[in-house]
């Protein structure tokens, strides 16, 4: 012994930390031992390696870092006495897993202590191996491990079981190596080697179908022997728990045999005996019994049909529900959403006691009865179960709430009987949950109410009622504000009056507070007060008398800081004092929303929602994103974005138009699919949302550009979309154009006609390969040359998906670059949608130099990262 | 099959873990926290599984310990139980009555217990008694060894005089 050692006894360092009053201090004990430790190793001291590597371990116990004791373990394994490997396999154990390079090292060590005299040392090297092989240990070491399999020591035999195991869950292919050495494991007497044994041979039994078959024609007879032997000995003391001799072998057993008779009657008939033995004579006033129990139903359940059995587990099922320990009753429920598959019937009658275990205390009960319930739920008793479900959303739990809402959504969803009573529940757990529902389900509410054109008067009554009552749950007030603006008039004057309601008397102003009050209130998001203004704007003209008191709320809203607010209030305000001609045609009711389209989208393709969404965002005429704006146009655009060129009603046109939501692709001939309707789309165009870009459709259009050009006045750009519409009503109806344009200036004078139509720039494919192609399209905004946004939109060549996509660029010192963040990073395959991202450069040498861009895209596709860079030399020479 | 085996104190101070599928360290200290912030919140008479990343965790407290252990979800809740508590027993007659300060002192003991009763997540031997024996019969093997070494140091040291 060292009496200059400078370490101190593992106790004395597990008594120091412990004494540790801080976490502060506990940390400078710690420093101080690894220094010790990081010292010792470097001296290579030989006497204290086992004691510092206990330390180590204790340390890392505690989670501090402990890799560089890492090749300490390889050395003490590498020693010759039994403490020290006993030491370093624990370590190795502990402080590595299969996924450190430094394992490969210990191979050699291993597969000489699995060829060690000692069996101890044999012991130790299996057990490491079986707790963390790699696959390319397994392969390696599989033979050594299958000869142990025939040791001598009954205790190596089971050890070696295991870690074949292992093994061949790393490696697959070596199952049939094991599958003859397993077969005779099954014969021994010892409890070890023959738990053991059975495990190997059920997990042969998952990766290797030719096992499977083997163990099918050999060994059953055999399994059940044992089976029933082990069910009917004596009292062994060795082996009992709770009056039962070796429980965990009789459910190893059970296990195996489901296995085996899975899908084959023929093995299936020879256990039925034993099965019906253990199921009906196990004692079930313990755990242990129970656990025998819960793993024959299991078998019971998924052996080929035999029903007098099933009767059996489904009343041991029963009995396990009824117990009053909630693991018993926790496992029946686990046990019955197996049964279900089965039979069904007999779980339906067990409803009663499945719905008291969802209101259950206990978070685990509820999510298992709740998941059993949604099960359970058909046509014929879809009624009383959501009315039992929406009862209980109102007493459960908080984080518990989601969960529920979504199942009920679900189920009303699937098993409606009738749309009268689909809306009636909804409204309840919207009143009730509202804050919890997602975004489709709502949306999918809204459609239906459309689709039920008998109901609109009672939804919107029974709505405007109940969120009158419960005004903090927002996706209920989102609905009850659509449904006001659509359907206000029937609101006050109680058409379509249903017998079952109570009569309401709801004035005009009554309607348009509830809408004010939405848009004033703080809580609520800018969706629902985006969605409040467009009700009040509807409103105005159902409701004649209060129109004064509307625009005044919508003026206030001309001064609100929220963009979107801002703008439409603009709009809405210039429409309601100047066009009253077109007002009624604009505030139309919608047209009815395709059921089909939505349910397609909802099953469907998260990329169309993606791309239809972040198209909006970015064709403002102000070239700033305003996301909020994409739930309303999500929900409005499902008929528009299938045939947008193909004119609905010319009043639902201008509806959608003014929602946001003209969808066309941005690179849609515009020419010939707007020309028909000219007059309309000055409107469309004017009011921001239309997508076409400008393309140089007719001659006289290029004119028109090349003329503005030349008077370089400071034009107020209608960022390019004004500058083909206008365009054609210049030819149609000049003295309607030039209101229009009034509207999206707001008070700007409007002189000459011309000068409105600012420089606008075809769109350029800047940047093209083999699996990615980006398009540019340029604005202006008026009275700054030298900005210009651009608006780039990326499409996938390619037949994968990209994931991570990131686009990056970079411009010369004379250029200024800003660049918003992306609409996705997702970009779905073949050209089934786009990312856009804006981009905004100042050219501070304007006029002089042109734009140049150097680009660099990333994304990952089949999990490869790729790299894709270029530069953009062929911009628009004035930009 | 187990995943991995926790011990947790009440305080939430971990006292032994074994891990028999491949977690890294980040993950295994996330997978630590996430889960005693699940396990020691819950009441005393609420069932013993939870429901975690597609995985149950089946757990019992014995005096202020929490055992832990992660299986998949059609493995047997209520065996898992069973095979704590043969762990349980194990640790107490190789101890005699067993408290937390014996598995803070000799963790290592209890790790060499645990490896004696599960490999590759499996069980291994359902007789407490062999399991005790195979583990005393390695206990004195390493004494041996010890007074073997300090015997021969003795000898070394007497020579020197």
């Amino acid at each position: 012994m060292n009496p200059f050692s400078s370490g101190t006894r593992l106790r004395d360092m597990i008594r120091a930390i412990r004494a540790c009053k801080t976490a502060a201090e506990e940390r400078a004990v710690v420093r101080k031992e690894c220094a010790a430790i990081r010292a010792a190793i470097n001296e290579n001291d030989q006497d204290y390696r086992h004691r510092n590597l206990a330390k180590l371990m204790f340390i890392h116990m505690l989670g501090y870092p402990t890799h560089f004791g890492q090749m300490e373990c390889l050395k003490l394994i590498a020693s010759t006495g039994f403490p020290e490997k006993r030491i370093g396999y624990l370590g190795l154990m502990l402080l590595l897993d299969e996924r450190q390079e430094v394992l490969m090292l210990v191979t050699n060590s291993l597969k000489q202590d699995l060829n060690h005299s000692n069996q101890y040392i044999v012991g130790l090297a299996l057990c490491a191996l079986g707790n963390i092989s790699s696959a390319e240990m397994a392969r390696d070491l599989a033979p050594d491990v299958e000869r142990l399999l025939q040791f001598r020591d009954p205790n190596i035999r089971k050890k070696a079981a295991l870690c074949s195991i292992r093994i061949i869950k790393k490696v697959p292919d070596l199952a049939e190596n094991f599958m003859h050495p397993a077969s005779s494991l099954l014969k021994e007497k010892h409890h070890g080697v023959l738990i053991t044994g059975v495990q190997l041979c059920t997990d042969l039994c998952k990766v290797s179908s030719e096992a499977l078959e083997y163990f099918r024609e050999n060994c059953i007879e055999g399994l059940v022997k044992t089976l029933r032997d082990i069910a009917n000995s004596p009292y062994s003391p060795e082996y009992d728990i709770a009056g039962i001799t070796d429980p965990f072998l009789h459910i190893r057993l059970l296990k195996l045999l489901r296995i085996l008779g899975q899908g084959d009657a023929g093995a299936s008939d020879c256990m039925t005996d034993i099965l019906a033995q253990v199921a009906s004579r196990t004692e079930s006033n313990k755990n242990a019994g129970n656990a025998i129990l819960y793993e024959c139903v299991e078998t019971i359940m998924s052996i080929e049909d035999n029903g007098g059995l099933r009767v059996l587990a489904i009343n041991i099922l029963g009995r396990f529900l009824s117990n009053r320990d909630n693991n018993i009753r926790y496992v029946g429920l686990n046990m019955l959403m197996k049964a279900i598959m089965v039979d069904a019937k007999a779980v339906q009658r067990h409803r009663a006691t499945i719905l008291e275990c969802v209101k259950d205390s206990d978070a685990s009960i509820q999510k298992r009865a709740l998941e059993l319930v949604y099960l359970l739920v058909n046509e014929s008793n879809v009624k009383p179960l959501t009315k039992e479900l929406i009862e209980y959303l109102e007493v459960s739990n908080q984080e518990f709430k989601g969960d529920i809402t979504a199942k009920i959504c679900s189920l009303v969803e699937k098993f409606s009987p009738a749309k009268i009573w689909y809306i009636d529940q909804m409204l309840k757990v919207l009143s009730e949950a509202g804050n919890f529902v997602k975004d489709e389900v709502w949306h999918a509410l809204i459609i239906v109410i459309s689709n039920a054109s008998d109901l609109h008067g009672y939804t919107v009554r029974a709505l405007y009622r109940v969120s009158q009552a419960s005004t903090e749950q927002e996706s209920l007030v989102r609905v009850a504000v659509w449904c006001v603006g659509e359907y206000g008039d029937m609101l006050v004057n109680n058409v379509g009056m249903l017998d079952i309601e109570e009569p309401i008397t709801v004035t005009e102003s009554d309607a348009v507070d509830a809408m004010e009050v939405a848009i004033k209130c703080q809580r609520l998001g800018l969706t629902t007060k985006a969605m409040a203004l467009i009700a009040l704007f509807k409103l105005s003209s159902r409701f004649p008398s209060c129109s004064e008191r509307i625009k005044d709320i919508i003026v206030q809203n001309k001064r609100s800081l929220v963009l979107e607010l801002q703008q439409r209030s603009i709009e809405f305000s210039c429409i309601l004092q100047k066009h009253h001609n077109i007002r009624s045609a604009l505030v139309e009711r919608m047209p009815i929303l395709d059921e089909a389209t939505f349910t397609g989208r909802k099953a469907g393709s998260l990329p169309t929602a993606v791309s239809a969404s972040s198209i909006i965002p970015c064709n403002l005429p102000n070239g700033i994103a305003k996301p909020a704006a994409a739930p309303i146009g999500d929900l409005l655009d499902l008929s528009s974005d299938d045939a947008p060129p193909a004119p609905v009603s010319s009043g639902g046109d201008f509806l959608q138009d003014l929602l946001g939501v003209d969808l066309s692709p941005a690179s849609a001939p515009s020419g010939t699919s707007q020309s028909p309707k000219t007059g309309t789309d000055v409107l469309l165009d004017l009011l921001s949302i239309g997508t076409l870009p400008p393309v140089q459709s007719s001659s006289s259009a290029i004119d028109i550009l090349s003329s503005s050009h030349d008077n370089k006045a400071p034009v107020a750009n209608l960022n390019g979309l004004a500058s083909h519409s206008s365009l054609s009503a210049n030819a149609t109806s000049p003295a309607s154009s030039a209101g229009m344009m009034d509207l999206l200036n707001g008070t700007g004078a409007i002189t000459q006609k011309h000068e409105e139509n600012g420089p606008a720039y075809p769109s350029l494919v800047a940047y093209e390969s083999s699996t990615l192609r980006m398009t540019f399209n340029f604005s202006k905004q008026p009275g700054n040359p030298q900005t210009t946004f651009i608006q780039a939109t990326f499409t996938n060549l390619s037949p994968n998906v990209y994931n991570g996509f990131l686009f990056q660029a970079a411009v010369p010192k004379f250029l200024q670059l800003h660049l918003d963040p992306a609409s996705s990073n997702t970009l779905p395959a073949s050209g089934n949608g786009s990312i856009t991202q804006c981009l905004k450069v100042t050219n501070t040498q304007h006029g002089k130099k042109s734009l140049v861009m150097r680009i660099r895209i990333a994304y990952k596709t089949n999990d490869k990262d790729v790299l894709e860079e270029g530069q953009i030399n062929n911009f628009p020479r004035d930009l | 099959m187990i995943h991995f085996v926790l011990l947790i104190s009440r305080q939430g101070k971990v006292r032994l873990t074994k891990w028999y599928s491949p977690y890294s360290q980040k993950e295994r200290t996330k997978v630590i926290r996430e889960l005693s912030g699940l396990i020691l919140t819950r009441g005393p008479k609420l069932c013993n599984f939870v429901e975690w990343r597609g995985l149950r965790v089946v757990y019992k407290r014995y005096a202020s310990l929490y055992f832990c252990m992660c299986i998949d979800e059609d493995d047997n809740e209520l065996e898992i139980l069973e095979i704590i508590h043969h762990y349980v027993e194990v640790l107490d007659r190789y101890f005699g009555s067993v408290c937390e300060l014996d598995l803070i002192y000799n963790f290592h003991k209890a790790y060499f217990i645990l490896d004696e009763l599960l490999i590759a997540g499996e069980l291994q031997e359902p007789s407490k008694r062999t399991v005790a024996r195979l583990v005393a019969a390695q206990d004195s093997l390493v004494e041996t060894a010890k007074e073997q070494t300090s015997s021969i140091t003795n000898i070394i040291a007497q020579a020197a005089k």
